[in-house]
Parts: structure tokens; C-alpha cells; sequence
């Protein structure tokens, strides 16, 4: 193996707000090198992922290239002028575009006449090479083939090289559809690729496959490389164990009521494909856990669909819904804090079709104290407030309402910890007093608050932990893991 | 059969077969149209839509909306009556230096992260006071060339349709078939993806509006060549026929998916379906609302084909 990086990363830092997605890592790519970088939601992977593609700067640290310099400036054209290629979770070529003309977009240099032609043999080629038998038309647009085919055409393009070498491909999830044997033949062309003298990042939930397709995995955990050996001195086992952090530090779990045997649940989502039943009890904290975009969202939209009405609201409302993405699902943000807290009481509070301003501030006040939000006037706008004090605004327009069951889609990102605090509180006294929390999260101390977790994997429940099993351990092993189907 | 019917094919093919169902009704109701001169004149005014419609299809395939496309075509046109027949050289100046506008106009919407239908609202106003102070009353005069061109009888076939195939041809090559035909409509597909490939994004906007602006500029100076003078509301309608000619035939409003060739057949439906009307002897208070009837139901078909490939697909 030759001694020169392809990419080395040193003293990486990268922040978001309070949040420190990366804390000093070292990161050396060198060719011949197939490296798995595993981890949890959160560990940094993804930030990583973008820091060496060009997509992101970092805060602090250096990035050097082939030459062995520091590089001043690195973009996404240094490091695509570099050979460094990725293919990304979500599926991200042109749904409108043929595939040949999607390779046109990934290759700068393919240009000129009879560029077609010549986009269609360097990708036909190389699909026919790492998935014989693929079956796809070079000529249809993308929006029109299937999502594993999809998937097939994204890496071929990546790996793919036109007038220009490709020296690095980070592939991310990049089996997440499709099915053994065609990850089978991807993990036997990342063979041959680095054998070529390539190099390759390969992310994956699988942790069979990063045993098998890595010569190298780096362990990732808040941020930081907590691991970093030659593949076989790792076993899955082993590797769920370096994920998860040393000292679970976990707030204690309230005491679970022992059921009855014939209780109805409150909420329950019978469908085919789930490992185990979905059921919610009343006064029941419910956590959904798995890595982020494993199905977890689209139960949640689901049941609150399922539960409210289409067309007209209905006056009491069976479930409350408290948004994640804050800004696109959650704040009116041109409104005040107080609009955004009493929205959802409105149509119970009307008279004649008017509002009642009265009830309004009484309410508002009442939650400001009782929740904490950190103003002095509710009339501010709520866009002047932090994230963290946004949310507890959302949470209040959620938990006034008298919904017996309030659904929450990963509400607390990038919510400091204190604020946290108030609101696992707040929870475990809305809960005893008879409410369901069905809460989905990615962050590992949240889902070990709750008394029962669902763990999900591709799109479906793998897993029903209760009570004591609910352990940072147990969840791992079951978000990671063999391929179910 | 089914990849005669994929998703591509339909989108051209159900404006196609709109148009010629309605020539067919023109022709049964008017049978003298069926003649050199007939045609001529039911497509004459065909041939700036055209080139606005093909100019609104370039905004649209980079998910964008330009509301100021009827003021800006009637400023070109009045540029064109006055400065490019008086002194042709300042005339060119003004029309180049509004595209440059236009190009312009396309990386403040990208930079500023604007919408590009309030800014473009506000520069229907500039265009069109600009448009007034150069012609406060109709009048002007076509410069000689555009006339000759306009009013030249090709044997055979009518100036009206060959000048509508070679506008066709011509955004089909730059939209479909050039490679920043590619890159444009991949911006409207997925703007990271491209984005993440290391392209430019403001160059590909500016180059987007600065292509519009000219097609814009085109269908002005051909409607002086039609109308011999111009007049500061000349092509105020284009706004809204420009978008509907794009969405007739076959483009959508986002996901880049447009057809330069269905954009010119969605143009010529317009206006065919106005001397339809007339020929069907509607009063012309009716005729608007007519128009739109005609536009709902060519719409509704090709969604119910959409739906049913779509409830295929699924199966």
C-alpha cells in the first residue's frame, strides 16, 4: 500500500449551534483502503461524510490532499478536481433527467459533440461490470425506474470516471435498497476497486457488510473517532459494543404500571411488515428509536392521519402532534410567541366565529410559567427566541390541548440539554397524569427515558423493548444487525 | 405500446393530438381555412406566443415563474418600433442591455433567495413605464427587414408554421438536446445534485434568464413585424398565455420536466382555439372563458392519463 493519503483530515472541529458535530477528529484516506465508518445517529458520520466532499467547512483544522499540503480553500471542485466522489443516503440525482444525462451533470469534462453517446457507454459499462444483468435503459429518466435501480445507476455514476481519475468514493447507505445479492456484487466491485489502488468510505447499517466489504473501521461516537483497527480484529459484537458509550449515564426510568390483561390500548397500528404490533397505552411513554429515516416519521404521520379527520377538525382532537424540523413543519414564524402557543386552541375557545383574546393571554401566561420560556413578552416575535425555547413554545401548544395522545416526530434537535431536562419533567408528569407520549427520537439518552421503545430498521418495527431492556445496548444491536430480508 | 405510452411521450402526444382535433373542427366548421392564406392568417399571431411561450418554458424549467414576460415583450416591441427602426445600432444596445437585465434579474432571485414571482411582478411595472415613456401613444414603425420576413410567402407551406418548426427546433436543441440544455433542466430536477457535481449555479441561472430575455426580445421585435406599430399594452395578455402554452403543452410547474416542442404546439392551440371560437360564432365577451374551458379540459385529460400510468406503475 502506498504510503500517500488520498485525504487526511487532522484536528477536525465542526459545530452547530450548541451542538459539536465533530471534536477534533484525525481522518487519513489512503489508496488501496476500503474504511467503514460506523456509528450512531448524531456520532458525526454524516458531518464527516460532507466535511470531505466539500459541502461543508470546518471550524477549525486542516484538510490536506494527495500532494501532502494543507489545502487553504477546499470546495466541493477541490475535492471533485481531487477524484473524491459520493453517493448520498437520500437518493439525489435528477428525477427529471435520462440517466445518461445525469452523468453529464457528474461529469464537468463530458462535453462537446457526441457527448450521449459517450456518457451512455462509460455508464452502461460499468454497470454491466459491478451489476451484471441490471436490466436498465440508459435512455429512461431516472423518475421512472425503480428505487433499487436507482440506487444501482447512483453508484455505477460515482464510481464511474470521464478524462479524470477517481481516487475516492464515499458510498453512504449505499445498500439501503437493494436487495443481498446485488449488495453482494457492489461489496465484490469495492474489492476490486481498491485492489486497483482506489480508495473507499463505506456507511452502512449492516454491520455484516462493513465486516465484510472494509479493510479498516473507524467507530464514531459524539463527534469523535473512538476506534479506529483493521477489520478483523472486529466482530459485530464488538462493534455495537465500541458504538455505544461507556458510562450510560441515563436518567432513571419512571416505575411502570403493571398492566392488566385485557386493557385496550389507546392507539394501535396493525400492519403486515412490523416484527411486533405497534400498540400505545394510556399514561404510557412510547419510544420509537432505530437510526434516523428508518420508517420512524412516516408511523407517526400515519397514526395522526389515522386518527383525525380529513376534511373538517374535529372539536376534540384525538391526538396532538409536536413538529421536529421546527421551521418547515413547526412555527408560524411571522407570528408572535403567544399566536404560535394558542393556535391549535382556537376553534375550542370561538364564539360567533371569533377569537377570544381574553382566553388567549390567560392561556399563554399560564404555560409561560409553567413551561419557561424565556421572555419577557409574549407578543415578541417567536423567531427571537432560541431553538430550545421555541420548542417548549411548541410543546405548549400541543400539551393545551386535551388530546389524549401527543405524537412527537424527534422534537428536541438541537435543544440544549437543560431545556431538555425541564421537558423529560414535564413529560413524566403530563404521562402519570393519564397521557400517551408516542416519541420518536435519535438521541439515545431520550428513547432510554422511555418505558417502552420500538426499534426500527428498513422501514419497519424490528424490535419491542420494555421496561429494564430498554438499554443503549439492546438498541443498538437491534437497529444494526443482518439484513431481514 | 407501453413505452410508446411512458411518461415523455404522453407529455407531448396528448397537446399534439389536441391540436390537431381542434384544426379538424376548424377546418369542418371553415372549410376555406384549408388554404395557403387561410392558414397564414389563423397562425400569424401564433409566432410571437411562440417565442414568449418558449421564452416563459426557460424561467419554468429552472422552477421559477416570470409574470413580467407581457411587459417586457411589449417594451421590446416598442424598442423595436422606434429605437431599432430609427437608429438600429442604440436599438440593439437597449435590447442587449435588457437581457443583461434579465440575467441579472436571475442571480438576484438565486443570491437573495427571492421569489421570483414577487420580483418579477414588480419588474412588470419597470417594463412596462419604461415601455410608456418610449411610446406614450401607439405608433412607431416596423424596421423594413422584420416586415419582409414576416409578410414573405414561402412556396408551399405559410411563413406562420415554418417560422413555428424552426422555433421549435431550436429550443428543442438548446433545452433538450445541448449539454447546459442538461445542466439547466437538472437544476429544475434536483439543485443539489447539481450543486454537489461542483456547478456554478448563478452562472447557469444567469445564462437561464439571459436566454428567456432573449426569445422575450424576439417575440417583440416579430409582432412589430406583424402589427407594423406598437403600443405600450401591445402584449400585456402574453403574461398569462405564456404560461399556459407551457403548461398545455406538457411542462410542469416545478421538477424541470418541460417539452420545447410541446411549449410551441401549446402556443399554436391558444390561438386556434380563439378563431375556433369566432368560427363557432361565440360572442368575443365569451370567448375568454371559453379559452379557459378549452384549456381545463386539455389539462384534465392528460391528468387522468397521468393518474391511470401512475395506478399502473404501482401494480
Amino acid at each position: 500500500m502506498s504510503g500517500e493519503p488520498v485525504i487526511a483530515i487532522a484536528g477536525a472541529r465542526k459545530g452547530f449551534g450548541a451542538v459539536k458535530a465533530l471534536d477534533g477528529v484525525d481522518f487519513t484516506v489512503t489508496p488501496g483502503e476500503c474504511i467503514g465508518l460506523v456509528g450512531h445517529n448524531g456520532a458525526g458520520k454524516s458531518t464527516l461524510v460532507n466535511i470531505i466532499n466539500g459541502g461543508l467547512n470546518l471550524d477549525e483544522g486542516r484538510i490536506s490532499l494527495s500532494g501532502g499540503k494543507p489545502v487553504n480553500s477546499y470546495s466541493i471542485r477541490v475535492a471533485r478536481t481531487h477524484g473524491i466522489r459520493c453517493v448520498f443516503q437520500e437518493l439525489s440525482m435528477c428525477p427529471n433527467l435520462s440517466v445518461v444525462e445525469n452523468v453529464r451533470i457528474a461529469h464537468a469534462g463530458m462535453k462537446g459533440f457526441g457527448w450521449r453517446s459517450r456518457a451512455r457507454k462509460v455508464v452502461s459499462e460499468l454497470l454491466d461490470v459491478i451489476f451484471p444483468d441490471h436490466g436498465i435503459d440508459c435512455r429512461r429518466a431516472v423518475g421512472d425506474l425503480t428505487i433499487a435501480q436507482r440506487q444501482m445507476v447512483e453508484i455505477a455514476i460515482a464510481f464511474s470516471s470521464y478524462n479524470s481519475t477517481t481516487s475516492l468514493v464515499i458510498l453512504d447507505e449505499p445498500t439501503s435498497s437493494l436487495d443481498a445479492s446485488r449488495a453482494e456484487q457492489l461489496i465484490a466491485y469495492v474489492k476490486s476497486f481498491t485492489g486497483a489502488g482506489g480508495a473507499v468510505i463505506f456507511i452502512s447499517h449492516i454491520l455484516g457488510e462493513i465486516l465484510d466489504a472494509a479493510s479498516r473501521i473507524v467507530v464514531m461516537r459524539d463527534g469523535q473517532v473512538v476506534s479506529d483497527k483493521p477489520s478483523g480484529e472486529f466482530t459485530v459484537n464488538s462493534l455495537v459494543q465500541a458504538m455505544g458509550s461507556v458510562a450510560a449515564a441515563s436518567s432513571e426510568r419512571r416505575a411502570t404500571v403493571v398492566r392488566s390483561e385485557g386493557e385496550k390500548p389507546v392507539a394501535s397500528f396493525p400492519r403486515s411488515r412490523d416484527a411486533v404490533e405497534f400498540k400505545a397505552y394510556k399514561g404510557e411513554l412510547v419510544g420509537l428509536a432505530g437510526l434516523s429515516g428508518q420508517g420512524q416519521t412516516q408511523l407517526i404521520v400515519d397514526l395522526y392521519t389515522s386518527v383525525s379527520g380529513d376534511w373538517k377538525s374535529r372539536r376534540e382532537p384525538q391526538a396532538a402532534f409536536v413538529a421536529g424540523d421546527r421551521l418547515s413543519d413547526g412555527v408560524f414564524p411571522l407570528w408572535s410567541i403567544l399566536r404560535n402557543m394558542t393556535i391549535a386552541m382556537l376553534s375550542e375557545w370561538r364564539r360567533f366565529g371569533l377569537t377570544d383574546p381574553a382566553r388567549e393571554a390567560a392561556f399563554a401566561d399560564g404555560w409561560h410559567e409553567k413551561i419557561g420560556i424565556r421572555t419577557k413578552n409574549l407578543d415578541n416575535p417567536i423567531l427571537s427566541l432560541s431553538g430550545g425555547n421555541q420548542q417548549k413554545a411548541l410543546f405548549a401548544r400541543a400539551l393545551g390541548t386535551s388530546a389524549p395522545i401527543v405524537l412527537m416526530d424527534d422534537p428536541m434537535r438541537g435543544v440544549d440539554i437543560g431545556t431538555k431536562q425541564d421537558v423529560y419533567l414535564m413529560l413524566r408528569e403530563e404521562a402519570d397524569a393519564g397521557r400517551t407520549f408516542i416519541w420518536y427520537s435519535t438521541e439515545m439518552d431520550e428513547v432510554c427515558v422511555c418505558d417502552r421503545v420500538y426499534v426500527f430498521r428498513e422501514g419497519s418495527i424490528a424490535r419491542e423493548l420494555t421496561g429494564d431492556a430498554v438499554t443503549e445496548e439492546n438498541i443498538l444491536a437491534a437497529s444494526f444487525g443482518e439484513r431481514t430480508s | 405500446m407501453k413505452t410508446l405510452l411512458s411518461n415523455d411521450n404522453l407529455r407531448i402526444l396528448v397537446p399534439a393530438l389536441s391540436l390537431v382535433a381542434l384544426l379538424c373542427a376548424v377546418f369542418y366548421l371553415q372549410p376555406r381555412t384549408m388554404s395557403y392564406m387561410g392558414l397564414n392568417l389563423m397562425f400569424n399571431l401564433a409566432v410571437p406566443i411562440a417565442l414568449a411561450t418558449i421564452a416563459q418554458m426557460f424561467i419554468l424549467a429552472v422552477n421559477d415563474l416570470d409574470l413580467s414576460m407581457g411587459a417586457f415583450v411589449s417594451f421590446s416591441a416598442c424598442v423595436a418600433a422606434t429605437f431599432l427602426e430609427q437608429s438600429p445600432l442604440i436599438g440593439i444596445l437597449i435590447l442587449a442591455a435588457a437581457i443583461g437585465v434579465y440575467a441579472l434579474i436571475g442571480v438576484v432571485i438565486y443570491l437573495r433567495n427571492l421569489p421570483a414571482i414577487v420580483v418579477t411582478l414588480g419588474m412588470s411595472f419597470v417594463w412596462s413605464g419604461l415601455a410608456v415613456l418610449l411610446l406614450p401613444s401607439p405608433g412607431g414603425a416596423a424596421p423594413e427587414w422584420i416586415r419582409a420576413i414576416m409578410t414573405s410567402r414561402p412556396p408551399m407551406v405559410p411563413m406562420a408554421i415554418i417560422a413555428s418548426i424552426i422555433i421549435a427546433a431550436v429550443a428543442h436543441l438548446i433545452v433538450m438536446r445541448s449539454s447546459f440544455g442538461v445542466i439547466m433542466r437538472g437544476l429544475g430536477g434536483n439543485s443539489r445534485s447539481v450543486e454537489r457535481s461542483g456547478w456554478s449555479i448563478i452562472r447557469i441561472r444567469a445564462m437561464t434568464y439571459a436566454l428567456a430575455g432573449l426569445f422575450a426580445v424576439m417575440a417583440g421585435i416579430v409582432l412589430v413585424g406583424l402589427t407594423t406599430a406598437a403600443d405600450a399594452n401591445i402584449a400585456l395578455r402574453y403574461t398569462l398565455l405564456s404560461i399556459a402554452g407551457v403548461i398545455l403543452g406538457g411542462g410542469e410547474f416545478v421538477g424541470g420536466r418541460v417539452s420545447p416542442v410541446g411549449a410551441v404546439i401549446g402556443a399554436l392551440t391558444l390561438t386556434l382555439a380563439a378563431s375556433f371560437l369566432s368560427f363557432l360564432r361565440i360572442s368575443p365577451d365569451w370567448q375568454i372563458g371559453a379559452q379557459g374551458a378549452i384549456l381545463i379540459i386539455v389539462l384534465a385529460i392528460r391528468l387522468i392519463l397521468n393518474r391511470r400510468e401512475r395506478k399502473e406503475k404501482r401494480t
